[in-house]
């Protein structure tokens, strides 16, 4: 569609893009590449695809975290890249959420994984909602630095509270409940070529202490739920009222967007999307402590959102990806990985402006200023 | 609170010299906010590559306890010139590699928060390295003094020894007390009056009010914002002598809650306008130190972002509202 509006100065004989010739594909090779690439994930962390797999750390384990970085992008993206509000302190909810399943599983009361999750859920959207209602009137870049505010708030109160565990922390997280379907086994390539390794499995929905993939299973399939119910928000009506609030918030208040309920809500799901993240985080290290929430965790998670570019859900999967799989990737250089991750971001910064993936409206943005610089600039030398 | 009775005067003077500075890195947010509408977040990298400047020159100059008054003189004297040259050139520095590329391209304003961040690491984390990096030019041996353990804290020798001038309310006010105040309260002075009268100061407002028609009346734009960021580096630079004086150790990430609090400060007091930026300071400062008389010291951060929070609430562009830049809804 973009073809049809351009003006014969932008226009180029091009061959469809990679993005229309997938979409054209038909509808039954759509579905059977996605199966395809669904598999290939589930089974990613028994692959140990050389060069991929991490040597210094299990890489179950470090797919475990890319997993759960992309779960926060994905919620932070639904405050930062839809609504538009720059929230540096949402590290703030994933605390929220790891805590409550150290406070009802361990510390203060033994309830059932199962039933705890979803509280967690719910204490970080409330949360969300009482930091919100009040803040949410100042303007953007106040919030920025209320939400830092909060987020280290969250943060001193559980180094200062006894009842919270303290500096210690809370250990002992006990594991979710599993069953045992089938056992999975893991590829070795120490020999040149691949061969299946049939002693070195992972038990399906085991959630042992030892084998850390089923725990990368488990945030899999709370990440694929959360795409869907993100792809449903965001093409509804709220999605468009979020839209509108960003782009525009006087334009949207008059026609008749109400703006404020809009960016709570926003911020009430991200918020509960950060703390059921903190609640998988808990689960799989049994053990957190206020150290595990530092500010420096919530700057990274917006580096997430930002580097892959805000407000498309691919492409901040893709930013997570890069913002968690990276250090640990290169571990070997293990004191110069900030560095060259600040150095990643500068670079970054200038050359991708929009982020790695930018949404679609900003690439359209993008392409009509650029045609209307084209024609200005006619004008102006005629 | 009986605690915070019997020791008022201690806590006022503790958090007035440590609001000094405060207001003093915190009036780099605000001219740099003043005149781009961006949260430079590498600005406290800035204050840090000036407290370790000033620790370098006193370790070069072989500071010691207990010099003579002209030798003091001279080592205070010479630790300014060093961290503000410092500073500024960090700030400049930043100002051309992180900003200038991104806003030639008209990059959205949240992307200069991330090279802002992108910088802030890299600067850290140079300082943090650079026994390392001595290591490859093959200083280490000539530089060790400077550059050991360097992600520990490093000490400087108290060259100022705190001596009791006078007593306020039980509460002996030392030299490096009144010296930190008043030192950072005249450094403000001048530099109300240089963004007030100065050629260059009236280029600083002009831009903050309005770039475009500053453009169009022959400011040049690029060249204003360098010196705002030099004119910050160099309050951070000063704020990092006081720091120095007064607390006496930095680290590579020494930065880093300094200058949120400074940014707290800033924002407090109504981020853009220079004033605002010295009371918001002081009330930082203070506040703090009452309420962790209060509540216990380990609450001190809680108390002044607490406080942050409830003053934006009911007062949402600050205590003195923006004057540097015009006035937005």
């Amino acid at each position: 569609m973009s073809t049809t509006t351009s003006t014969p100065a932008a226009r180029k004989p091009t061959s469809p893009g990679f993005r229309e010739r997938v979409t054209n594909l038909p509808k039954a090779v759509k579905i059977l590449l996605w199966v395809l690439f669904a598999i290939f994930l589930f089974l990613l962390p028994l692959l140990n695809i050389p060069f991929i797999t991490t040597e210094g750390s299990d890489f179950g384990g470090v797919l475990f975290t890319v997993a759960t970085y992309v779960l926060v992008a994905l919620g932070l993206n639904i405050v930062v890249g839809y609504a538009g509000l720059l929230d540096l302190g949402y590290v703030g909810f994933y605390a929220i959420g790891a805590y409550t399943i150290g406070v009802l599983t361990s510390e203060h009361a033994h309830m059932s994984w199962v039933v705890v999750v979803p509280i967690a859920i719910v204490i970080a959207m409330i949360s969300g909602i009482i930091l919100g209602a009040p803040t949410l009137r100042v303007r953007g870049d106040y919030l920025a630095i209320v939400t830092l505010g909060f987020g280290e708030i969250v943060r001193l109160t559980l180094v200062n509270s006894q009842w919270l565990g303290g500096a210690q922390g809370i250990s002992d997280i006990p594991k979710p409940p599993g069953f045992e379907l089938f056992e999975v086994p893991s590829i070795d390539w120490s020999s040149g070529a691949p061969v299946v390794d049939l002693d070195t499995t992972s038990t399906f929905l085991k959630f042992g202490i030892n084998d850390f993939v089923p725990y990368y299973w488990l945030a899999l399939g709370v990440i694929s739920l959360v795409l869907l119910f993100d792809i449903l928000v965001k093409s509804s009506r709220v999605g468009r009222a979020w839209e509108a609030t960003r782009e525009d918030e006087d334009a949207a208040e008059l026609m008749g967007v109400p703006t404020f309920r809009f960016k709570l809500l926003a911020f009430a799901l991200g918020a509960a999307i950060g703390g059921l993240s903190g609640a998988l985080f808990a689960t799989k290290a049994g053990f957190i402590s206020p150290d595990s929430f530092q500010l420096l965790l919530s700057i990274l998670f917006l580096a997430a959102v930002v580097v892959g570019g805000a407000g498309n859900r691919w492409g901040v999967i893709v930013g997570a990806i890069v913002v968690s799989y990276f250090p640990e990737r290169f571990r070997e250089f293990a004191d110069f990985r900030v560095l060259v991750f600040g150095l990643a971001l500068m670079l970054l910064a200038i050359f991708r402006p929009q982020g790695l993936l930018p949404p679609r409206r900003t690439v359209r943005a993008k392409r009509a200023d650029d045609r209307q610089a084209v024609l200005e600039e006619g004008e102006a030398s005629v | 609170m009986q605690n915070l009775i019997d020791n008022f005067f201690a806590y006022t003077i503790t958090g007035l010299t440590i609001g000094a500075v405060y207001a003093l890195v915190a009036l780099g947010y605000t001219l740099v906010y003043g005149v781009l509408r961006l949260i430079n977040f590498a600005h406290s990298e800035v204050f840090m590559y000036g407290t370790f400047a000033a620790l370098w020159v006193v370790m070069l100059l072989g500071g010691r306890p207990g010099a003579g008054v002209g030798q003091v003189i001279f080592w205070v004297a010479m630790m300014f010139v060093a961290a503000m040259a410092m500073s500024g050139f960090i700030a400049v520095l930043l100002e051309r590699v992180a900003y200038r590329p991104l806003r030639k391209r008209n990059a959205p304003p949240l992307i200069a928060l991330i090279s802002a961040i992108g910088a802030s690491f890299v600067l850290a984390e140079i300082m943090g390295l650079r026994s390392r990096i001595t290591g490859w030019v093959g200083l280490d041996d000539n530089l060790r003094d400077y550059v050991r353990n360097s992600r520990n804290n490093a000490g400087m020798p108290t060259i100022i020894a705190p001596q009791p001038i006078f007593t306020v309310g039980g509460y002996h006010v030392t030299n490096v007390d009144v010296f930190v105040i008043v030192g950072a309260i005249a450094i403000m002075v001048v530099l109300d009056q240089f963004v007030k009268r100065s050629r260059l100061g009236r280029g600083i407002r002009a831009v903050a009010m309005d770039p475009e028609s500053a453009a169009l009346m022959g400011v040049n734009r690029d060249r204003v914002i360098q010196v705002t960021f030099l004119v910050g580096g160099v309050m951070a630079g000063a704020a990092a002598v006081f720091y120095m004086l007064k607390i006496g150790i930095t680290r590579y990430d020494a930065g880093f809650i300094l200058g949120v609090k400074a940014f707290t400060a800033a924002v407090l007091g109504g981020i853009g306008n220079l004033r605002g930026a010295l009371l918001g300071g002081f009330i930082l400062g203070l506040a703090e130190n009452y309420g962790s008389a209060v509540v216990g010291s380990q609450w001190k951060d809680v108390v002044a972002f607490v406080l942050l929070i409830l003053i934006l609430l009911f007062r949402p562009t600050g205590l003195l509202g923006e004057s540097l830049g015009k006035a937005r809804a």
